[in-house]
């Protein structure tokens, strides 16, 4: 006799994975909870057994700002758009320093929970995921330093302000983006390990940190804004400091390669997704 | 007949076998560069031939499996080492997938493969319960809810505000099993998990499990203790290579399982002196066991007399020397220990030369099952001087005259037959 199932528990089907994974966000919805869980844990141990603790969030920042002002501000002369430097400079290191420690934390976060991938099953996007959005705390913090420098220098901001949630919305979706994308091939390929450091020094020179968009000019100009990061830098220049604005195209060409970037490694971690606790 | 909890249709799993991690040279490439484009041609040409493209250098973990689990079984899963069986737990809790098949599963599915793999070091064992209680799938509520069970559970109390790291490996084990313990799922896949912790620890543990077993929910139960798998499960499944064996009542297969892998060995000989087992002191000529005034290969049962042999020569005359045998059974628990008392020749310091000692074990008192002998030399009631471990193995059949009509495992490392006088009081 064939056994009749009434039962009202979930079902869930396990079989081979073939072909096209679309995202499941019915699934990231039902283990948000997790998803907060990783937060509260990176937070809580990120600066754990440190001496001087969360003030990190702001000393990384403030120091790399004040040695560019020195160099480059002081020394080289570097244009800096009619804005005193250091805030030139720092405004644009929030959204960069955020990155680049985003990336570092985040590309082996899958690595570094190995053992959990090879015992439990969740949906593993939530490691990058947790690092990326638990460096917003770190963002917050350094962030009070500016409206601090704003004051001293006495820059307030227009009504460009409204558009600033877009900008960070965007160096969020950019993070995310390379985060899961460095960490589904560390996975596989132990490189990445040496990768990140090289790529972000190198995607410092040629994102507007140190300087202004406008040392560039015509068809260089929109070809060096397939750089996400440019137009989030911009954005947080123009919105928080008034800087002229650079234009439509650097702004909407590179919010488009944000969400390709976005969408790609989405796409991509999802393929690999299924192997990791086998190869990880 | 009750719900379906987990129907496993036709699975199977493989995997490569590479030397990914291996440290090769410039050399060991070249040479693997031009045998792969050798193995290549070798093995478009056997495609061409017709025949099917097998690669050598994978491995099924498993093959074909399929079974039904219904709501409130406590399947036992045993099997050797590497036979597929947390394969199977991990694909049950979709951690892998397999490569062809199908599972379907009714309920959620709670599992402790491996307690304590989701704790933070940096972080308090009052943090780390609700870390891990996330981990594991339990709503911040239901860790809430449970937070003072666990806690009274795990026998931490006092160092919950201390960071794991600083605990020993016992309490984080126990910490970590009280968690995973107070799962609440319909599904619950436990893998060794009662080989953590002091012997104080695993009877709780033995008891907790008891209680989720009767609470009727259904259970996989991955273990290499037989005991505990025939006194906690409803129905055993035997993996081996990948592929079930067998699959029926605990009893039935636990003792398939245990017949295939051990051997009986009532008898060794060592007729070179030179080859003989032993060190400068003594050496054994040998060993065996056998029923009292017959053969070695006769059957062994529950009643059945024993002379155990031991035949050795000694080397040495200057010291006192003692001889133990360890009898142990299938769950390696020491029946007894026994030693030559009452035997003059071990009184004195003991003379050069070939020796027989014979041990008698009477009958009706070794519990059914399989037992081992093991054995030891001592010196000058001190020393060491040599032993063998596993010397031999038997097996204790069942004997129905020791039955009294009840079917089922008698617990005990013996089951001897004691004096009983009974008599009516009241006129």
């Amino acid at each position: 006799m064939k056994s009749t199932n009434l039962s009202k528990n979930p079902v869930t089907i396990v079989q081979p994975v073939k072909g096209f994974n679309a995202l499941d966000l019915k699934e990231l919805f039902q283990y948000r909870e997790l998803l907060w869980v990783f937060i509260w844990r990176e937070i809580k141990v990120r600066y754990k057994q440190t001496i001087l603790g969360a003030s990190w969030a702001v000393i990384q920042p403030f120091v790399t700002m004040v040695i560019f002002s020195i160099f480059f501000g002081r020394i080289v002369n570097v244009s800096s758009d009619d804005i005193p430097y250091p805030i030139f400079s720092y405004a644009a290191l929030l959204p960069w320093t955020f990155f680049t420690n985003s990336l570092r934390l985040g590309s082996n976060s899958l690595i570094t929970n190995s053992t959990l991938i090879t015992k439990v099953y969740f949906p593993r996007l939530v490691l990058p995921a947790s690092i990326v959005i638990s460096g917003l705390l770190d963002f917050c913090i350094s962030f009070i330093v500016l409206l601090g420098m704003m004051l001293f220098y006495g820059i307030y901001p227009g009504l460009e302000i409204f558009f600033f949630p877009l900008f960070l919305f965007q160096v969020v979706v950019v993070t995310l983006g390379a985060g899961i994308w460095l960490s589904a091939l560390n996975v596989q390929y132990r490189d990445v390990r040496y990768v990140v450091p090289f790529l972000t020094q190198v995607w410092l020179f040629i994102t507007p940190v140190i300087y202004p968009t406008s040392l560039l000019s015509g068809p260089m100009r929109v070809l060096y804004s397939l750089n996400p990061m440019v137009g989030v830098i911009e954005g947080f220049r123009w919105t928080l400091l008034g800087s002229i604005a650079s234009g439509k195209i650097i702004f909407g060409m590179s919010a488009l390669t944000s969400l390709i970037l976005l969408a790609s490694g989405l796409l991509y971690f999802r393929q690999v997704e299924k192997d990791f606790a086998d190869v990880v | 007949m009750s719900n379906l909890a987990v129907r496993v249709e036709k699975i199977s799993k493989q995997y490569k076998i590479t030397q990914r991690e291996r440290y090769k040279t410039l050399r060991d490439t070249l040479t693997n560069l031009s045998s792969t484009f050798i193995t290549k041609i070798h093995k478009s040409y056997r495609n061409s031939n017709g025949h099917s493209n097998i690669d050598d250098d994978t491995i099924w973990a498993l093959k074909d499996i399929s079974f039904d689990v219904h709501d409130g079984e406590i399947l036992g899963i045993i099997g050797r080492n590497g036979a597929g069986k947390s394969t199977l737990l991990k694909i049950l809790s979709r951690i892998t997938f397999p490569d062809a098949g199908r599972v379907e599963i009714y309920g959620r599915v709670g599992s402790l493969l491996e307690v304590g793999s989701g704790f933070h070091p940096e972080l308090t064992g009052r943090e780390n319960i609700y870390l891990n209680g996330a981990v594991l799938g339990m709503k911040r509520s239901e860790i809430d809810e449970k937070f003072d069970e666990i806690v009274i559970f795990s026998g931490v109390e006092r160092f919950l505000d201390m960071p794991v790291k600083r605990y020993s490996s016992g309490m984080h084990v126990r910490l970590a099993f009280a968690v995973a313990a107070h799962l609440d799922t319909e599904i619950l896949l436990l893998d060794e998990v009662l080989s953590v912790g002091d012997i104080g620890f695993q009877k709780k543990s033995l008891s907790k499990m008891e209680n989720v077993v009767s609470a009727g929910r259904t259970v996989f139960f991955v273990s290499h203790n037989m005991a505990a798998v025939q006194s906690l499960c409803s129905r055993v499944i035997w993996l081996d290579n990948g592929k079930v064996v067998t699959d029926g009542p605990p009893e039935e297969v636990v003792s398939l399982y245990l017949k295939s892998s051990i051997s009986n060995q009532t008898e060794q000989v060592w007729n070179d002196f030179s080859e003989a087992p032993g060190t400068d002191n003594v050496r054994l000529r040998r060993v065996a066991v056998c029923p009292e005034g017959e053969t070695a290969s006769d059957v062994i049962t529950i009643r059945t007399p024993l002379v155990i042999e031991f035949e050795f020569w000694n080397l040495d005359e200057e010291h006192y020397l003692d001889l133990s045998i360890v009898i142990t059974n299938e769950q390696g628990v020491t029946a007894f220990v026994s030693f030559p008392l009452n035997d003059t020749l071990w009184e004195n310091p003991f003379p050069r030369g070939l020796f027989r000692s014979c041990c008698y074990i009477p009958g009706d008192l070794l519990n059914t099952g399989i037992h081992r002998i093991t054995l030891r030399f001592v010196r000058n009631n001190r020393f060491l001087i040599y032993h063998m471990k596993d010397a031999l193995t038997f097996e204790v059949l069942d004997s129905p005259e020791r039955r009294r009509g009840w079917y089922g495992k008698i617990a005990g490392a013996v089951h001897p037959a004691l004096k009983w006088t009974t008599m009516k009081l009241d006129e």
